[in-house]
């Protein structure tokens, strides 16, 4: 009797066989997996281009094998858009840290899903600037210690985390708002199901989809991965609850 | 026969980018220049382009380099200290190798200033503006007609050498009323860019616009190549224009609106029998240099009119080293402090020694 091998698990199309930079514990390896995943399921690799932010993630064109371009701090959302206007049959996604889309980049990110761009804005949200060295974030926790809260964030001095997925789920444009978390493997499912959905969004119904991902920073964190892990469970997800805040109507 | 139309600089600017094949316009309203958007926001939508009047100058420079990335001819516009938020987003445009089209309107500075003429925005314009060290090509119109020829003309530029372009002229110039006569060619054949993103076909490499290089050596090497793309521009493409240079004893050089002025001095002198010439230059990157060494060979005094304290200047000074006296005349702008031909022509008679 020969045995025939079935494959029953591979490495996305979408991704290069390449090792990556990130930190060991990371999750943007996860997340780029998810995101790569969902455009072998709707076949769009061809026709999709990606628009990378400056952080951790700048690096996008090293992990996907996708037309690339690179955008200023904050950009994105709007780089995307002059992607997006150009080429509106193209699948357009912009990747960013919560530095880059809930500081700096405010302003393009609240304008782009409130004019409805066709796009897919994916959000890792870590709590800190990783790329920096850990420092605070609109995101960061009250009372987490970073390099630049070094006596815990002081709602009152600083402000309190902001919830992006909700803020946006406020405006007419968004037409899908999300927040998922990979901390565990029953998460992580249910992100790349959501991340689908994000994409079916724009793919079918052309609408702005936003969805926050919650990972972690162990290195910034000062914690081992598993610790980390168990900090989105403990700490982030009480303060930025998962789930679907909009979803719009969408084609079959 | 062609068209002879009565219109605005701003108008005249916006009607060259369409001529060109610009179809995607992303800005933001500042005065002195709001009539270009206005203009693209009417007429783009009737030729099938993209008008996006953007949250912030810094998202619609941001939108352009999207568009740009794609291969599209796109521009932005805005007014000096707009121009000044743009400046990330141009040198990220620079870094990226990614051509378009600003536009400055200039208007007095700095901070908040005033709305009137000014040409202290050279220095930005010409010597980079944004970090990292890096040129645009920077074109200079003094009339309704070349806001609408150098517009076609910065577009070609600005593609064939992957440099963003911009146009720098003043209120003055994007205000006033003039003829135009527009350029007749119906269709414009854009260049292959092979390296524009469009999404990836099946087995072919990814095609990647971007400004990050960190590899050992990488960034050297690519400022050298962009270096190398300047030094090539400025030996094919000065552009410069020369009135009554050869038996010029004395040389005046302006661009903008104050070339406009001098040579309404310019023609005061010669009706008064001076001998004095112009040259006027058109690109202020890369700078008319041979020009102006060519002209020292018989001229020996130049003299540089400008709306500010003192910036082309210096380049005028670079450009003949030893080899001629430069003067300087300028005021820096507001409200009041445009030159007049009189005022000029006063200058010009003591630097020939002429009582006024």
């Amino acid at each position: 009797m020969s045995l025939v091998e079935t494959p029953v698990f591979a490495a996305p199309r979408s991704l290069r066989p390449v090792v990556t930079h990130f930190c060991p514990g990371c999750q943007h390896g996860t997340v780029h997996r998810l995101v790569a995943e969902a455009l072998d399921h709707f076949g769009v690799q061809e026709r999709t281009i990606g628009v990378a932010s400056v952080g951790c993630s700048v690096f996008l064109y090293e992990y996907f094998d996708i037309d690339v371009v690179e955008s200023p701090h904050g950009r994105a959302p709007a780089v995307a858009t002059g992607v997006k206007r150009a080429l509106p049959d193209r699948v357009v996604f912009t990747y960013q840290g919560d530095g880059d889309l809930a500081a700096i980049g405010t302003s393009e990110i609240i304008h782009t899903a409130n004019r409805g761009e066709a796009l897919t804005v994916i959000f890792v949200n870590n709590t800190t600037y990783g790329m920096t060295g850990g420092q605070m974030a609109p995101t960061t926790l009250a009372g987490q210690k970073t390099s630049t809260s070094p006596y815990g964030r002081d709602p009152a001095h600083d402000g309190a985390p902001m919830r992006m997925a909700e803020l946006l789920a406020q405006l007419d444009g968004t037409r899908f708002s999300a927040r998922v978390a990979v901390d565990s493997p029953r998460h992580v499912i249910e992100a790349g199901r959501v991340i689908r959905r994000a994409f079916a969004t724009q793919i079918e119904a052309r609408g702005f989809a936003f969805v926050e991902v919650l990972s972690t920073c162990p290195t910034n964190w000062g914690m081992t991965p598993v610790q980390a892990n168990a900090r989105i469970a403990d700490e982030l997800i009480p303060c930025f609850p998962l789930g679907i805040f909009k979803q719009g109507q969408e084609a079959s | 026969m062609n068209q002879r139309l009565f219109v605005k600089g701003n108008e005249a600017v916006a009607m060259g980018a369409l001529a060109a094949g610009c179809r995607y316009y992303f800005g933001y309203p500042i005065t002195p220049q709001s009539d270009i958007p206005e203009y693209m926001a009417r007429e783009l939508p009737r030729l099938g382009g993209t008008f996006i009047q953007a949250e912030s100058e810094i998202a619609a420079v941001n939108m352009l380099l999207g568009a740009s990335a794609c291969g599209m001819r796109a521009m932005t516009s805005s007014s000096s200290p707009g121009i000044s938020l743009k400046q990330e987003g141009l040198s990220y445009m620079a870094g990226s190798e990614l051509p378009g089209l600003v536009v400055n309107i200039c208007r007095s500075g700095p901070g908040l200033g005033g709305i009137d003429a000014s040409q202290a925005d050279y220095f930005q314009a010409v010597k980079g503006g944004g970090h990292g060290g890096y040129r645009l090509i920077v074109l200079a119109p003094h009339s309704v007609q070349e806001m609408y020829d150098l517009a076609l003309l910065a577009f070609d530029l600005s593609d064939r050498y992957r440099i963003p372009a911009m146009l720098l002229a003043d209120s003055v110039v994007g205000q006033m009323k003039e003829a135009l006569i527009p350029d007749a060619r119906a269709q414009v054949e854009l260049p292959l860019k092979d390296w524009a993103v469009r999404g990836k076909p099946a087995g072919e490499p990814q095609r990647v616009v971007k400004s990050l290089y960190l590899g050992d050596g990488e960034l050297e090497a690519h400022n050298w190549r962009l270096h190398a793309r300047y030094e090539l521009l400025a030996a094919r493409e000065a552009r410069w224009e020369a009135l009554y240079l050869d038996d010029a004893e004395l040389i005046l050089t302006a661009f903008g609106i104050t070339a406009r002025i001098a040579k309404s001095a310019l023609r005061m002198a010669r009706d008064a029998g001076l001998r004095v010439g112009l040259l006027r230059p058109i690109s202020l990157f890369p700078f008319p240099r041979e020009a102006f060494r060519e002209a020292t060979r018989t001229t020996k005094k130049i003299l540089c009119c400008e709306l500010n304290t003192g910036q082309m200047v210096e380049d005028v000074r670079l450009s003949v080293a030893r080899d001629a006296e430069v003067f300087f005349y300028g005021r820096p702008p507001g409200a009041g402090s445009l030159p007049t031909p009189e005022e000029l022509f006063a200058q010009i008679l003591r630097y020939c020694g002429r009582a006024a």
